[in-house]
């Protein structure tokens, strides 16, 4: 249009800048610090450049551990981290793609009821019944474990729901022809509706592999190992040390590291997010 | 009330294609003016730079002897009704009417003499309450028209306005677009497509094509004496025959003009206007030999299509192309041939239009 | 909605069903009634004893000042959070969403740190505005401030908040750029010609329609400072300074972390499940009523 064509667009590119410029500063300020020594860094007035401790610090988060009072290396927590995060999301992608083919291409008795049943679950996030199910995984004796970690996470409804909206826009004339072609329930699932389902189980994949991996209030309660802590809950313990200094520095360089896979995982795969995202708030 | 002047307007988007490729021509005060051309010509794009939705990379707009190309299009007093009516849906009908009037600040009694008077004139009065969602397709076009009634603007565009109604009900629109705008007496500038629409509601008629003016002129002027080979069978239905001419044709049929001999490459005659008769043509008209290969029968008329002895290469102007060596006959009533009987079709010399062999030139005969 | 054609199992589908249903069982349901159960019961130390006390537990906490003090805090977090990232996320949003050409760029840009968690979030902002330590530290106190969110309630909170805020900005800011450009360019060039400038066309056009999900946005952010702000705030605060951080999930976590008052931990986990229930179901009930063009 015309109207003021240039002066809009400067000031959009301004405020968008700034934007960005708010969205990265902290992220910014982290890395900075996870390249200094540790006086450098809790002096209070770090400088906004790199420093030259980049790899001995980064060596030694991951290797090494996060403070004198941990040993535990970074490196082992992001393993775990990653081993609870594809946890969640193959999980999560595997029993609702499973219950929402069940719901909508089959009749059968209490076939509404066991929907209901999966829906409801939707309204209740974890932290509401932190402690009943703490009680549970315990008394499984599965405290401690990556089953333990995973498990209680994927009993939601996102997924179940998600495929069974992606289901509905699969014309039915699919499932006739492929019928009249000889095909029984395993085969149309495995040669029609599969395939289909590709963008949609990686859609689900990229938010539920973020949900995992972001997770905080649940790990905390149950790993009491060190050997288990996610990189998540890592950082924290690493700031909390009583008998000394907390190494700064080194927990910047965790805190990198924990945000790498997830910002990755968006970044690159950022379609699919945007859709997995506006899908699953539906 | 204003006219408007387009004086060598360009447009070229960034990325260099060139939507619009030296345009002139003038709308006087008052007339009703349609810009009719396939999809992609640029018609609409012409009509939102008169508007300022669209740039104008070179060139002037002038409006009212104002030349407009910087102003915004709040500032230049004109009123646009949009293909898909473009109304506010969470404004009532009054309010979608009373909005461009509140925006300039006008006292409230006289915005709601103008909504209820533009509602009366449309048949709206009871609708004013109601959202655009609870209306008809008709009903919201109406209120688009409404909503740029009220502005009393010095021009009013029309953006294919009757494209998304039924057939039925875009002829009553048209015939009401017409009186109303005779009523008024605003300036109009109107887009569409549909050539009937197009021949209907013009005063005058700019034919359009890849960005550029094709031919201008009133729309009989244009229906007996089309410029181009586009336009020929553009206006008109069904479309003109355009028959590719061959030397010997030439000499045969035009001896007497030694010019148009050397350039002639294309004949044109409407469907229309030929005879099917037993007698060949005489003084210069016409005459050919047809195989019957198909009938339309609409009720008043009948079209007969028919192919020629010879396999001569119909040109193919789009729009309406014919197969090769097509002809359609028009013949009123519904006595028509049998199919596969051979006819002969003639006309004469006066209803005969001559272009050049790339169909750019119109040849006087 | 219904598909018509199925296949006519026995046996199968509710083999299909199998695993979501059992682990919805086992890791929802049953905690979930768990947790509503205990709420009604006193046990002692051991956990050996039970004794149903009716609604005493609820009682007991809401005669509470901590209870109602996580209550208004909760409250006040979720207020501003929402104020401060709705409004923000829609000023980028509203920038992003005019054709400029380096959009897709910012796009990235905005949303990344959706993928941050929010005990990460929390640890960064912490860095930068530590008393001591931090970088904005100085600044601030040579502003006058007196910064300490290590003592200060309001600027534990104030530093809560801006963690919280810039991770939801990035969510916020996705949805409604949707939402901007789901409005037909048309109808704000309707909009152009009937004289409205940008400023007015943005209040009178683009903002009414955006209101459903203004409306959406709303809920899912108070229901974010309800529970994924937890990462935010131990990471941070720990609920402090003298729980002027503690919202009512974190207090949930501090209070069966002393140990003994199950009971009334689960009457807190009970309430919070009534309040969540009750947005998730305004949310439904509204999401049905959406503009039509």
């Amino acid at each position: 249009m015309v109207e003021h064509r240039r002066w809009n667009d400067i000031l959009a590119y301004a405020i968008l800048t700034f934007g960005v410029f708010i969205v990265v500063f902290p992220v910014y300020v982290a890395l900075i610090a996870s390249t200094h020594d540790a006086a450098t860094v809790v002096n209070g007035n770090m400088p906004m450049l790199p420093g030259s401790h980049t790899l001995e610090n980064y060596y030694r988060a991951i290797f090494v551990g996060g403070s004198r009072a941990s040993r535990e290396p970074v490196g082992h927590m992001l393993m775990n981290s990653f081993v609870m995060a594809m946890g969640i999301a193959l999980g999560k992608i595997v029993i609702s793609i499973l219950s929402a083919y069940a719901v909508v291409y089959f009749r059968f008795p209490f076939r509404q009821t066991a929907f209901w049943i999966i829906f409801v679950t939707l309204m209740l996030p974890v932290e509401v019944r932190i402690y009943p199910t703490y009680k549970v995984i315990a008394d499984l004796k599965m405290l401690d474990t990556y089953a333990g970690l995973i498990l209680p996470l994927i009993a939601s409804a996102t997924g179940t729901l998600l495929f069974r909206q992606f289901f509905m826009t699969i014309p039915d004339e699919l499932l006739e022809a492929s019928r009249i072609d000889g095909a029984g329930p395993f085969r149309f699932f495995k040669d029609t509706l599969l395939p289909l389902s590709v963008t949609t189980m990686a859609a689900l994949f990229v938010i539920q592999f973020i949900y995992g991996w972001n997770q905080y209030l649940w790990p905390l309660l149950i790993t009491t190992q060190e050997s288990m802590q996610t990189i998540v809950t890592g950082i924290k313990k690493m700031l909390t040390t009583t008998d000394e200094l907390a190494e700064w520095q080194l927990a910047m360089a965790t805190a990198i590291l924990a945000m790498v896979p997830p910002v990755a995982v968006v970044v690159f795969m950022q379609r699919l997010f945007v859709r997995g995202l506006v899908e699953t708030e539906k | 009330m204003a006219n408007v002047s387009l004086r060598n307007v360009r447009k070229t988007y960034p990325g260099g294609f060139e939507a619009i490729k030296g345009i002139e021509f003038e709308i006087g005060d008052g007339q009703f003016c349609v810009l009719v051309g396939p999809s992609g010509c640029g018609k609409s794009t012409l009509l939102r730079m008169v508007a300022g939705l669209e740039t104008v990379t070179s060139g002037e707009v002038d409006i009212g002897g104002r030349v407009v190309n910087e102003i915004e299009p709040a500032d230049r007093d004109i009123a646009m009704v949009f293909q898909n009516y473009a109304l506010y849906p969470h404004m009532s009908v009054y309010n979608n009417m009373a909005y461009g009037l509140r925006n300039r600040g006008m006292p409230k009694p006289e915005i709601d003499t103008r909504v209820r008077e533009a509602a009366q004139t449309l048949e709206l009065a009871g609708m004013l309450d109601r959202k655009p969602r609870q209306l008809s397709g008709g009903q919201r076009q109406r209120v688009a028209m409404g909503r740029a009634i009220v502005r009393q603007p010095k021009v009013f565009l029309f953006d294919e306005p009757l494209s998304n109604l039924d057939a039925k009900l875009r002829v009553a629109m048209r015939v009401e677009i017409r009186k109303l705008q005779r009523r008024l007496k605003t300036t109009s500038i109107y887009v569409t497509h549909d050539q009937l629409e197009a021949m209907t509601l013009a005063d005058i008629l700019v034919v359009m094509n890849g960005g550029q003016v094709e031919q201008i002129g009133s729309p009989l002027d244009i229906y007996r004496k089309p410029a181009t080979t586009f336009v020929a069978s553009f206006i008109g239905a069904p479309p003109m025959n355009l028959i590719k001419l061959g030397g010997n044709e030439i000499r045969a049929q035009f001896a007497g003009d030694s010019r148009s001999a050397a350039d002639a490459g294309i004949l044109g005659v409407r469907p229309e206007d030929l005879t099917i008769s037993g007698a060949a043509a005489t003084d210069g008209g016409i005459t050919l030999n047809l195989t019957v290969e198909a009938i339309e029968r609409v009720g008043a008329e009948t079209f007969v299509y028919g192919t020629r002895a010879r396999a001569e290469k119909a040109v193919s102007a789009t729009p309406g192309e014919l197969p090769e060596g097509e002809v359609i006959v028009r013949i009123p009533g519904q006595d028509a041939p049998a199919i596969g009987a051979s006819i002969r079709a003639t006309a004469p010399r006066d209803k005969l239009h001559l272009f050049s062999v790339d169909g750019r030139n119109r040849i006087d005969i | 909605m219904e598909k018509s054609a199925v296949f006519k199992g026995k046996l199968l589908p509710y083999l299909l069903l199998v695993p979501q249903l059992v682990i919805t069982l086992v890791f929802f349901y049953w905690p979930a009634s768990q947790a509503v159960w205990q709420s009604f019961l006193r046990e002692d130390a051991f956990g050996l004893n039970s004794e149903f006390i009716g609604l005493e537990n609820y009682q007991a906490l809401l005669a509470q000042p901590e209870y109602y003090k996580a209550m208004a805090t909760t409250v006040v977090f979720s207020s501003l959070v929402a104020a401060l990232s709705l409004s923000i996320a829609l000023l980028f949003a509203t920038q992003a969403d005019k054709n400029l050409k380096a959009a897709p760029t910012f796009k990235v840009m905005m949303i990344w740190p959706y993928a941050v968690a929010p005990a990460v979030a929390g640890v960064l902002w912490l860095f930068i505005f530590h008393p001591s330590l931090g970088t904005m530290a100085r600044p601030l106190r040579m502003m006058g401030f007196n910064w300490n969110p290590m003592l200060n309630g309001n600027h534990a909170m104030a530093l809560v908040v801006m963690a919280a805020v810039w991770k939801q900005i990035a969510y916020n800011f996705l949805f409604f750029l949707a939402g901007l450009q789901a409005i037909p360019r048309s109808v704000l060039e309707a909009g152009a010609i009937d004289g409205a400038g940008p400023y007015r066309r943005f209040w009178t056009i683009t903002f009414p329609l955006l209101s459903p999900t203004t409306f959406f946005l709303l809920v899912v952010n108070v229901v974010y400072v309800f529970f994924d702000t937890f990462g935010i705030i131990d990471a941070v605060t720990g609920g402090g300074p003298a729980g002027a951080t503690t919202t009512m999930v974190y207090k949930v976590y501090a209070d069966g972390r002393l140990g003994g008052d199950l009971g009334g931990s689960a009457a807190q986990s009970v309430i919070l499940m009534v309040i969540v229930i009750a947005l998730t179901a305004i949310q439904f009930r509204y999401v049905e009523r959406k503009v039509q063009y």
